[in-house]
Parts: structure tokens; sequence; C-alpha cells
């Protein structure tokens, strides 16, 4: 282990960084797409729950894999063309963001619907009730859950290995088949994704206990 | 602090647990002699391809792979347990070809597989049964004609992970980026939506292809020379000598040059006489 270290540093830290790049990146869009989705299913407005529960039904059901390949392949052919790290990216993106919408979906809907109703009595806006009043208490909700598809998100980016989007499992791929020393590659590649979901687990974990008091 | 031990000790457990099970274990599969196995059971294993036009792929109508691999596996068998013997086929990718006969799920790999002196660290390997040679694949009307047109930044070639194919790129056009991809209908289907500007691996793997694939041809002649062999564990030499016999058995009676006529006959731009053997 410790020579697969030596020998292939470079490209270990290379799939490391391509990794927790696509992580951060996609954490943040599909937070952002998954709330918002979850805001429009719980909207008044029948058109938006309606786009709302397609857009979650649709990618919740479909793997990982079959996204990005589309990215990946068709998109290229017919639109723009994108590499492996974007397709990788993208796809991992709208995957995740309907996990998160139906977390954060569940966690408005905890919410004590008089909490809603006392905000729009008291002259709120739907948004700024959702914003102000809503959110807030519903993101305490969900934070264990939304830690559970954090986690699932650093570790379903090796897909980007299948489309050769230079992560920590492509690295893997690559250094395992080079050294021939399969068993030894897998097991540093395990260790650093360790790296990255280990302190994000703590982190939740902390962040629940802050939340909760 | 105390929580940062914690952390340390799982990740350390956990760790020491991984080393024990791959310690353990009496006598692996891989160590026990394949001839006297082989004659028992009257099967031997073969990892082949099944993803590789003319070498191994998988017909779907009757789910059996078929290839030039496969009929020389198949010969061998029988030079080697008599006519009723029997060849078992599983289907191996270049990166998982390796670890499956490592860890004994196939007795040998016929699968495209080159020579190199890397591989002799890991595997033993019996004399070539086909000379190939890297080359590229390109769209019809491409501007690259051949390797050193490869040779700019921002080329990008495609390739596939555990093939040799790729260091020999790293060789030939130094600037150009390599992009690996698990298997090589996934390469093509990247070469088709352009993710690359050519694919490379072995010349008689590419003839497949642009057989395949009207659209695309092969360019550029080859730039390596790739020997394939059969893989065989290390240790196992009398089943090595008999790969060898059933193999030189199988030249000599003419069977080997139906087989490769069978296969690379018909076949535009690849002329099969000068790979026969005598």
């Amino acid at each position: 282990m410790i020579s697969i270290f030596q020998n292939y540093g470079g490209e270990l830290l290379q799939g490391f960084g391509q990794t927790l790049l696509c992580s951060v990146i996609a954490l943040f869009f599909s937070l952002i797409i998954g709330s918002m989705f979850a805001i429009f299913e719980t909207t008044p407005i029948k058109f938006l729950r309606v786009i709302a529960r397609i857009y979650i039904e649709v990618f919740r059901n479909i793997p990982l894999l079959v996204i990005t390949m589309f990215f990946f392949v068709v998109i290229p052919m017919f639109v723009v063309k994108i590499g492996g790290f974007t397709a990788g990216t993208i796809g991992l993106t709208i995957y995740t963001s309907a996990f998160i919408a139906e977390t954060v979906r569940a966690g408005i809907q905890s919410v004590d619907p008089g909490q809603m109703e006392g905000a729009r009595a008291n002259g709120l806006s739907f948004w700024q009730a959702m914003r102000y009043i809503v959110l807030p208490q519903a993101f305490r909700y969900v934070i264990p859950p939304l830690g559970n598809q954090f986690i699932n998100l650093v570790k379903n980016s090796s897909v980007l290995a299948f489309v050769a989007g230079f992560d920590l499992m492509y690295q893997g791929n690559v250094i395992a088949s080079d050294s021939l020393s399969t068993m030894s590659t897998y097991m540093c590649v395990g260790v650093l994704y360790l790296v990255i979901t280990m302190p994000l687990s703590y982190w939740m974990r902390h962040l629940e206990k802050k939340l909760a008091s | 602090m105390k929580k940062v031990f914690r952390l340390v000790g799982i990740v350390l457990s956990s760790l020491v647990v991984l080393v024990m099970l791959t310690a353990c274990g009496s006598k692996p599969l891989s160590a026990q002699n394949v001839v006297t196995r082989a004659k028992q059971s009257n099967t031997i294993t073969w990892g082949v391809k099944a993803d590789t036009k003319l070498f191994g792929l998988m017909d779907v109508k009757d789910d059996t792979i078929k290839g030039f691999d496969v009929d020389i596996a198949k010969a061998i068998t029988k030079q080697i347990l008599g006519p009723k013997g029997k060849a078992k086929f599983v289907q191996v990718t270049s990166q998982t070809r390796m670890p499956l006969l490592k860890n004994g799920n196939i007795d040998a790999i016929i699968a495209t597989m080159t020579i190199t002196p890397e591989r002799e660290k890991q595997v033993d390997f019996s004399k070539s049964y086909f000379d190939a040679g890297q080359s590229l694949l390109v769209k019809d009307g491409s501007p690259i004609k051949n390797i050193k047109d490869l040779n700019k930044t921002g080329t990008v070639v495609l390739g596939v992970v555990g093939s040799n194919s790729v260091q020999n790129v790293a060789l030939h056009a130094p600037k150009a980026k390599v992009l690996q991809l698990t298997d090589y209908a996934q390469a093509m289907t990247a070469l088709k939506s352009g993710q690359g500007a050519a694919l490379t691996t072995d010349n008689g793997i590419l003839y497949g292809m642009a057989v395949e694939n009207p659209g695309y041809q092969v360019v550029g002649g080859t730039f390596t020379k790739e020997p394939y062999g059969i893989a065989i564990n290390k240790g196992q030499s009398e089943f090595k000598g008999d790969v060898n016999k059933g193999l030189r058995a199988i030249e000599k009676s003419g069977e080997y040059n139906r087989i490769l006529k069978k296969w690379f006959g018909n076949v535009k731009g690849f002329n099969y006489k000068e790979m026969e053997r005598h």
C-alpha cells in the first residue's frame, strides 16, 4: 500500500482533487436545485407541483450511470461538446438533487402547518413565510438525512470513472492495471474516500447536535 | 481530542480486518495444479473478451462468445484433454482479467493480451499466438493520418483501461491526452460522440470495429509490435508446457490457419496471409 502511494502519489492526489471538486460542485448545486423543487412541491400552485413531481420521479428512478452516460454520449453528439468530468458532475447533480428534493420536502411538511398559517396571517407572502419561517425549521429536521445524501454523493462520484472524469476511482482503475497490484490500489482508493466522507459525517453529526439544542 | 482518537481507531481497525481477510485462506485456487484439475473435470476455463469483434464477441442470439481467441482456445483444449475435452469461457475485460486469473476463477487468459516484460513479472505467458501491432481508428476524412498527427497539445486519444496501448501513446505522442474508458464498446461510443480524435489499440481489434462501424477506418499502419500470448499463473509450468505443445500442434496441422482465415479472411485492409503459420 505504501508503495502505491510512493509510486502513484501524483495520480492519486489528482484523482482525490477531482473527486473533491466534483463533490463540492455537485453538492452545492444539488442542494439549491433540490431545495427549489422541494418548495415547488409544497406550493399551492398546481403547475409547479406537477413539474417538481415529474422531475423527481424521473431522475430518482433512473440509475445514475444512465443519466451520466446520456450527458457523456448523447449531449456531445447533438448539442454541445462536454467532457467526462462535466458530464459526470451534471449527472451527479441532477441525480442527487432529486433525492435532496424529497428529503427537504419531508422536512417542510414536518413543520407544523400552523407556522405557515401564522406567518401568512401576519401578512407575510408565501415566499417570505417559506424563506423566514418554514425553511429554517425544516432544515433543522433534515440535517441527518441530508448528511446521508451528501455522503452518498461523494461515493456516487465514482461514476466519473466510467466517463473518464479523472476522479479517484478512475485513477484507481488506471493504477491497478498499471501496477497489477489490484488489492492494495483499491485499498488506497478506499482510504482516500474515507478521508473525504469521515469528516463530512462527523461534521454532520456535530451540526445535528448543535442545532438540536 | 477523544473523538479524533476514536476516528483514527475506527479507520485502523477496519484496515486490520481487511489485511487479515487477504492474508488468511489456506491454499488458493490459483495455486492448485491446473492440469490435474482440468483432467478431473474434463474442462479448462478460459478468460476471453466478449466485447471485441473478431477476437471474442458475445453473440446475443445464442448467448455464446465467438471469435478467434475462442476458437484457438477450443482447439488447444482439444489438444490437451482429447477430443471430448470441454472449454468453458468466462468473459473478461482488460481490467478484470489479471485479478480473475490470480484468484483462480479462470485457468488461463486468451483475451488479446500482449506479452510485456511488466506483465511477465506477474504471470507466465505461452509463446505468441497472434502478432498484432498498435494502430489508430478514426472517422472517415479525419485529418489524422498517423500517430505523429496526434502529437499536439489538446488532442484527445481514446483507449481502454488496462491495455498497454495507452502507455505506448505516451511514448509516441507525449503531447496528446489519453482518456481511458472501461471497455472497447464504450471507447467506440466515446469516439462516435466526439470525445476524442482517435481510438487506439491493437490493429486486430480496430479492424473488427471498422467492420462493425461503417464510416470509420484504420489508419497509419502499426507503430508497435504486440505479440498476443496466453497468460497462465506462475508455478503452472506443466499447464504452460501443455498449452505451448497444443498451440504448436494446431499450427502444424493447419487448424491455426483455418481459424485465422475464418475470422480475418474477409477483413478489408488486413492481409491474413502474412500471419499464417506452418
